[in-house]
């Protein structure tokens, strides 16, 4: 195993990963929990731009990869916020019975 | 060499990612997620990004995840059941099966090609020439000028909004 | 140089900086005794060896002895990793700092650092932010609502006065133009930053002093108000060491403190290791001060303090330096 690691190694790790966070959401029924894929879904993708970047001698990917944390930060703000407002009213946060406006 | 490094990070964002998913003490399953960013943060220094690697720290592990596991312990919720114990068969049979399909659609054509020589693009430098730090900067305030203005805006709206929302 | 040595010198620095640092932190409790007792006019230990000089030892060994207790319905797991998490972060920030110039060794030149990276600022923002973890986890771990209370006070209130430490550094960064600890220092050769950014030094030591959680910013973990906080279920070795990350927290942010603002390792005559440590113990000696001087904040006093106070003033310093930047 030497050399440098190639693009596609990267790409696939980042797929994955991505891969998980959806089986998170699918899967998982606590809204926390399922935010938390959430967040490891923006990192996948974190992961393809700095990657891409990196191959392509262009910063641009790194730029872009800050605003995301930016957005991903105010987006768990904003979500946290919802999920204890949803808390409060329920006494629950599975999502499964999180559905008033059913039927 | 840069296997060497690669590799473990790599293992590790992988597991902690699975463990995030898999793990039904809610604290735990943010603390797995705290691992993930570290092992990516790794990996980003390893791509040379080192300012964003110190930012994902900053960001994700020191903050972000820091309200997740304020909002954990104060909703104070129980454990989850387990998957096979869960009685929602046919939503875990089509969630398995979606993730199966996106698996092969992404792995299989990405490890088929292989990459050809890198281009550049967008008149900036190799990436390590100026500083990483500068550089990104730089690009900030002159390419990048209105999103960054308009990202401030996004975080004083997520900032009123989160207020307003988890107001009794 | 050949491999072989520059790996020795790496491992032997990391060796002796951490050594020292166990060791200060464990002298700075009689230190601390001391000087707290000359303030209040007494004297101190003054029992175990002259002057009481091996008190440390003396409760390092009781500490050792104690009887190791988790509680019942404590989530083991976290209890027992809590007091380690808060301490690592207060170590391996000490990485990036210099503390002296640089030594002739048999023909080697070497830099007192351990690293010099290049964005060795941003390095210790990042682990100071992780060690809100150690506290918080060890407040929920414990199962004991007094516990949890202290230590999301206690967090809510580091991550606060964080916001106010990072922007006071901002303008030190731009008039240095460099994120690099090593390249700071070097900055400050004909004049030490707290000469030309007296505001940003005092909002540092503030938020620093915020921080550490030490006096009078210390409500989440007195003993008198809530039941001494978040350590309130911690005996024996693990309390020791969530001490131990106090202590060594104050150490670090002093030595932080010397390196951006009291020009590092500068100054005339003396040695410059001898200098390093002469401001850090001004600077230990000053949190000390104010910890027997001053009564604790409120805790809602403390937020409106840090949110409504610093951070707008941390923003004005960071715009009046610009403006003097921009028309060098």
């Amino acid at each position: 195993m030497t050399g440098t690691v190639p693009l596609n190694a990267y790409l696939i790790l980042s797929a994955v990963l991505f891969v998980i966070g959806v089986a998170g959401v699918l899967i998982r029924r606590n809204a926390l929990v399922i935010f938390m894929a959430i967040e490891l879904m923006l990192n996948a993708v974190n992961l393809t731009f700095v990657a891409f970047s990196r191959f392509l001698h262009s910063m641009d990917g790194q730029i872009i990869v800050l605003f995301v944390m930016a957005v991903a930060a105010a987006e768990v703000a904003v979500g946290l916020a919802i999920i204890i407002a949803l808390h409060r009213n329920k006494e629950s946060v599975n999502v499964d019975e999180i559905n008033l406006l059913k039927g | 060499m840069e296997w060497l490094l690669f590799v473990p990070l790599a293992a590790m964002a992988l597991v902690t990612a699975v463990l995030v998913i898999v793990l039904r003490n809610p604290v735990y399953c943010a603390l797995s997620l705290v691992g993930t960013f570290f092992a990516l943060s790794g990996i980003y220094l390893l791509l040379q990004a080192q300012f964003i690697a110190v930012v994902q720290v900053i960001v994700y592990a020191g903050a972000i995840m820091v309200l997740f596991l304020f909002v954990v312990m104060l909703l104070d919720l129980g454990h989850e059941l387990p998957v096979w114990l869960q009685r929602d068969r046919p939503r875990l049979l089509i969630g398995a099966g979606v993730v199966v399909l996106l698996l092969l659609e992404l792995v299989i054509p990405i490890g088929s090609w292989t990459a050809r020589a890198p281009q550049g693009s967008s008149g900036s430098e190799s990436v390590g020439g100026v500083g990483n730090t500068q550089l990104v900067g730089r690009l900030l305030f002159t390419d990048f000028l209105v999103p960054f203005e308009i990202t401030s805006i996004i975080l004083l709206i997520a900032i009123i909004g989160a207020m307003v929302l988890a107001r009794r | 140089m050949p491999e072989g040595a520059f790996f020795i010198i790496m491992v032997t620095k990391i060796v002796v900086v951490f050594g020292l640092m166990l060791l200060s932190v464990s002298y700075l409790t009689w230190v601390e005794r001391k000087v707290i007792g000359d303030i209040q006019v007494r004297l101190g230990p003054m029992r175990v060896g002259p002057h009481g000089l091996l008190q440390p030892i003396a409760d390092g060994l009781k500490l050792l002895f104690k009887e190791e207790i988790v509680p019942h319905a404590a989530d083991r797991t976290l209890y027992l990793l809590a007091p380690a998490i808060a301490l690592i972060p207060a170590f391996i920030s000490f990485a990036v700092i210099p503390f002296g110039d640089q030594v002739r060794f048999f023909g080697q030149t070497i830099d007192l650092v351990i690293t010099d990276v290049n964005i060795g600022l941003l390095y210790v923002f990042g682990v100071a932010s992780l060690g809100v973890y150690g506290i918080v986890l060890g407040g929920w771990a414990s199962n004991n609502k007094y516990a949890l209370l202290g230590g999301l006070r206690s967090s809510a209130q580091m991550i606060s006065y964080e916001l106010s430490l990072g922007l006071s550094v901002i303008g030190v960064v731009m008039l240095s133009q460099s994120l690099s600890l090593v390249e700071i220092v070097d900055a400050q050769a004909r004049t030490w930053f707290i000469v030309l950014q007296p505001i940003g030094f005092l909002i540092f030591l503030i938020c620093a002093v915020a921080e550490t959680n030490r006096a009078p910013f210390d409500l989440p973990e007195a003993e008198t108000e809530l039941v001494a906080g978040f350590h309130v279920e911690y005996g024996s070795m693990k309390f020791a060491m969530y001490f131990m990350a106090e202590y060594a927290n104050m150490i670090t942010v002093s030595a932080m403190t010397t390196t951006l603002f009291l020009g590092g390792w500068r100054g005339p005559w003396l040695p410059p290791v001898v200098w390093f440590l002469i401001k850090l113990y001004l600077l230990i000696f000053l949190f000390i001060w104010l910890r027997s001087t001053l009564p604790r904040f409120r805790y809602d006093q403390l937020m409106r303090f840090g949110w409504k106070v610093l951070l707008p003033i941390a923003l004005g310093n960071i715009m009046i330096t610009a403006v003097f930047v921009a028309l060098r």
